[in-house]
């Protein structure tokens, strides 16, 4: 399919530099269990999780560890078979401190191994239950709970469910290596979600970028045998940041739009992450709760770059050793993608259910100048998928006048980092962004 | 200016490996690596050739008067900023430069070197730091400049014409009286004697078109080549550091209002000679595209450009003076905060009513 063709968002958007190539041929490679892991008791949207195991309880891999009774929830599973060391803080890439269930491994355990069932002898309600038990979130690094996301308000009317393949972050190669080495699971999961909704539809949106993601699951489609009652198709798209995130990627695929404020089931449409969906499947059909993930360590600062599947809560440190160290030059480590991922000032944090990649970034790969007044060159307005303004933003917020920025659409920002990417005064637009919401949010308050 | 980036201290245990020193900062981590002051190079740049052939039009002191211009506007970045206690670095963007190069291309060929020095103070230290530096000025320094100049020594302004060196003799004008050599510009002859005297001037119309596209006719300093001019320009256009739409919106606008004003009856005028004299082309590519005075959205872009056009008509049929490009660029100028508050970006899907097609 030739570019011109190949659909696509229609305002803004960047083409930063790539960066798979590092890791994208790579096959997944299973990093052993870590002599201890630190599980946040919060890795998703939602109430935090409690303990349930006491200190020093004896406990296996897969075992559930902890939960909360009741509201938005994701329930917490040991991903090491070990001994409870208790709950202390964590470092935490986003929020600084949080709490953390500490398990230190028992040497010389097998991982456990699980066999699957057929799932279509599951209804509805057991599907879900299946999913909410194995503490499914979504991974593409929002945490919302899958079985909250997958339970559907009576006279909502959906057609359409988009599995979002799109990776648009550079340097990230999870769901690409999960798309290629899974496929057959990404495909049997989008089955259990459709059943779950109700409907037929199914489009995997990916970027041109990975032809072999693309042809892989082509072909195990093709050779599926439920062609009659499903219909699930791989929509390729343009290479473009930030195809990836749920409104782009819904107006690429469908051509709807969703209005600010609504949820996108209003339009028809429910968006699930390939991983997510994959995590849905190992839930429904294998049993196996959500404790170990692909993570793309990558970066010209580590000595091995790779596509390692760890087990959550295992330290960035202990992942820097199994890969045989960080280079020299090493400058700045971040969790998640380099558009909208977190630096972190230390080795020392546990990855969790939502971490796609860790990156080791050289002074060569980042950026470390000082910023400089706006000069109105207007490249942020032409690349904002959102139609805002960060420009205006920006001026106002450094005049102290953040709380007045609502008529940019502030609140429509998501964060995506495409103005900052492209600003050559190299003014830091996401942190203006993310001030004057916070002076919105409190001069609403008062 | 502020550090968006602090080094993160990582604290040395007992016993333990020092941590690798890391940097923390706020997304996104990979930036394009476009900057301020390569963009203002690149416009240095490509405003270089267009200064060289005019010492092979006037003669070597086109390029005195460019440097003497050059130095007053970065020295007197240096001087406001100092006064002003705003870091003086600034004059390494490259910005100050444009800005006297500007200044220099619009002033006659013939007049005295020290002119461009009060030029310079005025773009500089009245248009640009009073306003608040780079970025916050409403109008383009050059032109204030020019118009200050234009204002103050309207004689050398504008009389000091030179006729264009034909035997490559490029010292011929250097120390030469200017009222010995001056001469008029095609606008200036055009507004008062008609299109005949033009033709009879300077040749028939097809000569008249080769040898303005090229750049050998009377005029300011660094605006008769049109050749070189849109070369540059077409260069920024294909850098994306500026789109098509002010340059064309403000040549196709001149050329539409002369065409249709410009002659003896309506429809009747030469919108080719129109374009191709005066400061049209200059104005369009390299000063009307100024980020900081003109409109940031596209559409906004282009009525700036219209405006600009029937404004610069307007001056040249109607006016005091034979080119109106200058005035109507500040003009427009002016108008720019407006147009950018009556075209603002097309949102995604703001309102929860519209917006789902379905």
């Amino acid at each position: 399919m030739s570019a011109e063709t190949l659909a696509t968002f229609p305002m803004g958007g960047i083409h930063p530099r790539e960066g798979k190539e590092l890791t994208e041929k790579l096959a997944v490679e299973v990093m052993p269990a870590p002599s201890e892991v630190r599980l946040f008791l919060k890795q998703h949207v939602g109430a935090p999780c409690q303990a349930l195991v006491k200190k020093k309880a004896k406990v296996t891999e897969g075992e559930l560890v902890a939960s909360v009774e009741r509201g938005l929830r994701a329930d917490l599973h040991a991903s090491v078979t070990g001994t409870v060391k208790g709950v202390q803080n964590a470092l935490h890439p986003m929020v600084g401190n949080a709490s953390a269930l500490v398990i230190s491994a028992d040497p010389d355990t097998q991982p456990r191994s699980y066999s699957p069932v057929d799932w279509t002898q599951f209804s509805k309600e057991e599907l879900l239950a299946r999913i909410k038990a194995a503490g499914v979130v979504g991974m593409g690094g929002a945490g919302f709970p899958a079985w909250a996301k997958l339970t559907i308000r009576p006279g909502v009317k959906l057609d359409t469910l988009i599995l979002n393949g799109a990776e648009c972050e550079p340097c990230l190669t999870s769901d690409h290596r999960l798309m290629v080495e899974h496929a057959k699971e990404v495909v049997e999961g989008a089955k259990i979600i459709l059943k779950i909704l109700g409907i037929r539809y199914c489009a995997i949106g990916i970027e041109n970028n990975k032809p072999d993601a693309i042809e892989t699951l082509n072909k195990v489609i093709s050779e599926d045998g439920s062609k009659n009652s499903y219909n699930i198709v791989v929509k390729p798209l343009k290479v473009q940041y930030p195809q990836g995130s749920a409104d782009q990627l819904m107006q690429a695929v469908t051509g709807r739009a969703r209005p600010a404020g609504v949820r996108s089931s209003a339009i028809g449409i429910i968006v699930q992450n390939v991983y997510t969906t994959k995590a849905i499947y190992d839930a429904v059909a294998l049993g196996k709760p959500l404790y170990e993930r692909i993570v793309t360590i990558s970066g010209r600062g580590i000595k091995r770059p790779a596509n390692l599947m760890v087990r959550v809560g295992t330290s960035v440190g202990d992942i820097v050793d199994y890969l045989g160290g960080t280079t020299p030059d090493l400058a700045k480590v971040v969790m998640g993608g380099p558009m909208m991922g977190f630096a972190v000032s230390t080795l020392d944090i546990p990855v969790s259910k939502t971490t796609s990649g860790v990156l080791f970034l050289t002074r060569e790969e980042i950026d470390t100048q000082s910023h400089d007044p706006c000069i109105r060159c207007g490249f942020c307005v032409s690349v904002c998928p959102m139609g805002l303004e960060p420009n205006n933003v920006s001026i106002y917020v450094e005049a102290g006048r953040g709380a007045d920025t609502e008529q940019f659409g502030v609140d429509d920002c998501f964060l995506c980092g495409s103005c900052a990417y492209v600003c050559p005064a190299k003014r830091p637009l996401v942190q203006f962004m993310s001030i004057a919401k916070q002076n919105i949010r409190e001069a609403k308050k008062s | 200016m502020s550090a968006p980036l602090a080094e993160a201290t990582t604290v040395e245990g007992a016993g333990e490996v020092m941590a690798p020193k890391l940097f923390v900062s706020v997304s996104p981590h990979f930036k394009s690596t476009v900057t301020v002051s390569e963009i203002m190079w690149t416009v240095v740049a490509c405003l270089l050739p267009p200064l060289i052939l005019s010492v092979f039009i006037f003669g070597f002191q086109t390029l005195i008067i460019a440097l003497v211009s050059v130095l007053s506007c970065v020295g007197t970045e240096y001087l406001s900023n100092r006064a002003l206690k705003r870091p003086t670095d600034t004059i390494k963007d490259g910005s100050a430069v444009i800005t006297g190069l500007l200044l220099a291309y619009v002033i006659p060929p013939g007049v005295p070197y020290w002119l461009p020095i009060l030029g310079g103070v005025v773009a500089i230290f009245i248009t640009k730091a009073l306003m608040g530096g780079i970025g916050f000025n409403v109008f383009n320094p050059a032109l204030i400049g020019r118009a200050f100049l234009v204002a103050t020594y309207p004689v050398a302004m504008t009389s000091a014409w030179l006729l264009p060196i034909r035997d490559a003799s490029v010292f011929k004008y250097m120390g030469a009286g200017v009222d010995a050599v001056s001469t008029a510009t095609p606008l200036y002859v055009l507004k008062h004697y008609g299109i005949a005297a033009v033709i009879e001037r300077f040749g028939a119309l097809s000569v008249i078109y080769k040898d303005f596209f090229v750049g050998w006719r009377p005029g300011c300093i660094g605006e008769t080549s049109a050749f070189l001019l849109v070369l540059g320009g077409v260069f920024l256009i294909y850098k994306r550091y500026i789109t098509w739409h002010i340059p064309v919106s403000v040549i196709v606008s001149v050329a539409f209002f002369t065409w249709v004003f410009g002659g003896e009856r309506f429809f009747a005028g030469n919108p080719l000679l129109a374009v191709l004299s005066g400061g049209v082309i200059l104005g369009a590519f390299f000063m009307a595209t100024d980020y900081v005075t003109c409109p940031i959205q596209k559409s906004g872009q282009l009525v700036f450009g219209v405006g600009i056009g029937a404004l610069t008509v307007l001056i040249r049929l109607k006016g005091g003076y034979p080119e109106g490009v200058c005035y109507a660029i500040l003009l427009m100028n002016a108008v720019t905060p407006a147009i950018d508050g009556w075209f603002r970006p097309k949102r995604f899907a703001p309102q929860s009513e519209e917006g789902a097609k379905k």
